[in-house]
């Protein structure tokens, strides 16, 4: 499994407030969370963001609230992957359990800039960015989680 | 080699006589838990993929608490949902208004989670239960459905930084200093992925309430979950409330942690937690005139009795500064009684403070106390994450209950010596 797309940039500590905010969470409507994605940092991304497109950030993405409808905005809004130098654990788990690619490597979140144009091959982790020529490893998911994500998620894996 | 209290605790749940830090297991769960706005995501899933029943109707619960009574027709809808899951699988332990506190308030007091259990909640502040000797942690909706259907979850076993309380706490300091300075100590991602154990011989100064506080607040320093030995006051709190066997885990005198701090509980004094972050910790020599638009004394963190009566001390034949809304929430109907029959409400209202039923609500910016662009909160809640209690351009303040109490009687942050 591969994912390619243009990247939006973030900082540390993105927290689940700002990547959905709670005033929207009187819904999980997928389209209508996805509206709201990220809005609180950046009112554009929702303007700007295409399928297929990819989210890296710093450290501790996605901490604070438990709320699911995090990464299920960030997916339905069309990203393809997300990357780190570090995931809070409930989202890191969130994202496995609902099918959004997440991979954690602290050299891509430093080198890759807004715009890059970047390629991420699950299987082996490398990270390449067609924009610079360069690529990066990136941990792959132990097998444990690989078993979760070719079933189809947590849900189909248990049945 | 040893096992920490959360590993022993989650091996004796795996079927294990043995895990190590970083294994994936699978283990059988005590209780599950959701809320009003994580449950309809479980619900939608559970329908989904087929299920038919909850995999044991005592031991799940849905708590109607963060936009409940409804703030608008979708929240409504929401707590529709729930209700009628709930009904339609028997399940034993719902909370609609009128019952309903705040979930990690509610829990505990209600005797529905205690020493030994593995709990899931999706919910982050689930990790409050470790006060009571549990290993309890938060998770989304998604595996709050697998464990309503099968009672299972898998978790990587975490290490654990060790913090070693002595001591005892200076008057109008609190548990929430206590852990807005350990949050500023080491960060928000200062625990991430691992367990917080609290021990040593200081606990003994710290009420369940302080216990309860402090856990709620483990996540804020990234941890998988927050957990306090078990010791008298622990069984004094269980005794006659909990209502299953409990099971007291304690840690290997040989177990091994990535860190041990030692925490004075006598150096600890009245903390700041400044926007956006809770490791924005300051005490107040470092604080200048910060004046306040709303103070908001409630929530998971701080709305128990105890929360209630530190702010009356302050209150007590005081009114708050002029242009300054302060709003007093009860977490639970029991605490809403018991301060109704202290006189602490009197005292609340008499003081020109809101007092509210039990909700989560301005907390996460739902309702109730929703802040204007610009404006400023000092808030016993938990979080100061941008727009956490309203416009992108608010500002949340996170403090203990006396200097809430105090800085809403000055209409600056303040603490509780300059009002008293």
């Amino acid at each position: 499994m591969k994912a390619k797309g243009t990247v939006h940039k973030y900082g540390d500590n993105v927290d689940t407030d700002v990547i959905i905010p709670a005033r929207y969470l009187n819904t999980a409507d997928h389209k209508e969370l996805a509206s709201h994605c990220m809005e609180d940092i950046d009112i554009d991304f929702v303007k700007n963001v295409k399928e297929g497109d990819i989210m890296v950030a710093h450290e501790n993405f996605g901490c604070g609230s438990s709320r699911e409808h995090a990464p299920i905005a960030i997916k339905a809004s069309g990203i393809s992957c997300v990357i780190a130098a570090t995931f809070a654990r409930i989202f890191y788990r969130n994202a496995i359990n609902i099918g959004l690619p997440i991979i954690e490597c602290r050299e891509a979140s430093e080198k890759i800039e807004a715009g890059d144009e970047v390629e991420i091959d699950f299987e082996s982790g490398v990270i390449t960015n067609l924009t610079k020529g360069e690529s990066y490893q990136g941990q792959a998911f132990p097998e444990f989680l690989i078993n979760i994500i070719n079933k189809g998620g947590l849900l189909n894996s248990l049945k | 080699m040893g096992m920490t209290m959360t590993q022993k605790i989650l091996a004796a749940h795996a079927g294990l006589s043995e895990v190590k830090a970083g294994q994936l297991i699978m283990a059988d769960l005590d209780f599950v838990l959701g809320n009003d706005i994580t449950s309809p995501v479980a619900i939608n899933e559970f329908h989904k993929a087929g299920f038919t029943d909850v995999f044991d109707k005592d031991k799940v619960t849905m708590v109607m608490d963060h936009f409940a009574p409804n703030k608008d027709i979708k929240a409504a809808t929401q707590c529709k949902q729930c209700r009628d899951f709930c009904g339609e699988h028997s399940v034993t332990h719902f909370y609609d208004v009128g019952e309903m506190g705040i979930e990690h308030a509610l829990l505990p007091e209600k005797g529905l989670v205690g020493p030994g259990d593995c709990i899931i909640g999706a919910d982050s502040h689930t990790c409050t239960y470790g006060a009571l000797g549990a290993f309890s942690t938060g998770v989304g909706s998604t595996d709050m459905c697998a464990g309503m259907a099968k009672g299972k979850a898998w978790f990587k076993v975490p290490s654990a930084i060790k913090f070693n309380i002595i001591g005892k706490l200076p008057k109008y300091s609190a548990a929430k200093d206590v852990i807005l300075h350990i949050i500023g100590m080491i960060g928000v991602d200062g625990a991430l992925y691992r367990s917080m154990e609290f021990s040593g011989e200081g606990l003994k100064n710290l009420t369940m309430e302080d216990r309860l506080c402090m856990a709620n607040m483990a996540i804020e320093a990234g941890a998988k979950n927050g957990i306090f030995a078990v010791d008298e006051v622990t069984l004094e709190y269980v005794k006659g409330r909990f209502q299953r066997e409990y099971k007291v885990f304690e840690a290997d005198p040989d177990a091994e942690y990535d860190e041990v701090y030692d925490i004075d509980l006598s150096q600890i004094k009245p903390t700041v937690a400044f926007p956006h972050l809770p490791e924005n910790a300051k005490t107040f020599d470092e604080i200048g005139d910060v004046k306040i638009d709303q103070s908001v004394i409630g929530s998971c963190t701080n709305g128990r009795i105890e929360d209630l009566r530190a702010a009356a001390e302050i209150f007590r034949g005081k009114h708050i500064a002029k242009g300054v809304r302060c709003i007093v929430i009860p977490a639970t109907q029991a605490v809403y009684m018991q301060a109704m029959e202290e006189g602490l409400l009197k005292i609340f209202i008499e003081a020109g403070c809101a007092v509210s039923t039990p909700t989560c609500g301005p907390c996460l910016g739902g309702y109730m106390g929703i802040l204007a662009k610009g404006e400023r909160s000092i808030a016993t809640t938990n979080r100061n994450f941008v727009g956490r209690m309203g416009h992108p351009e608010s500002e949340v303040y996170l403090a203990s209950p006396y200097v809430a109490a105090a800085s809403a009687v000055t209409g600056k942050i303040s603490q509780p010596s300059e009002v008293m």
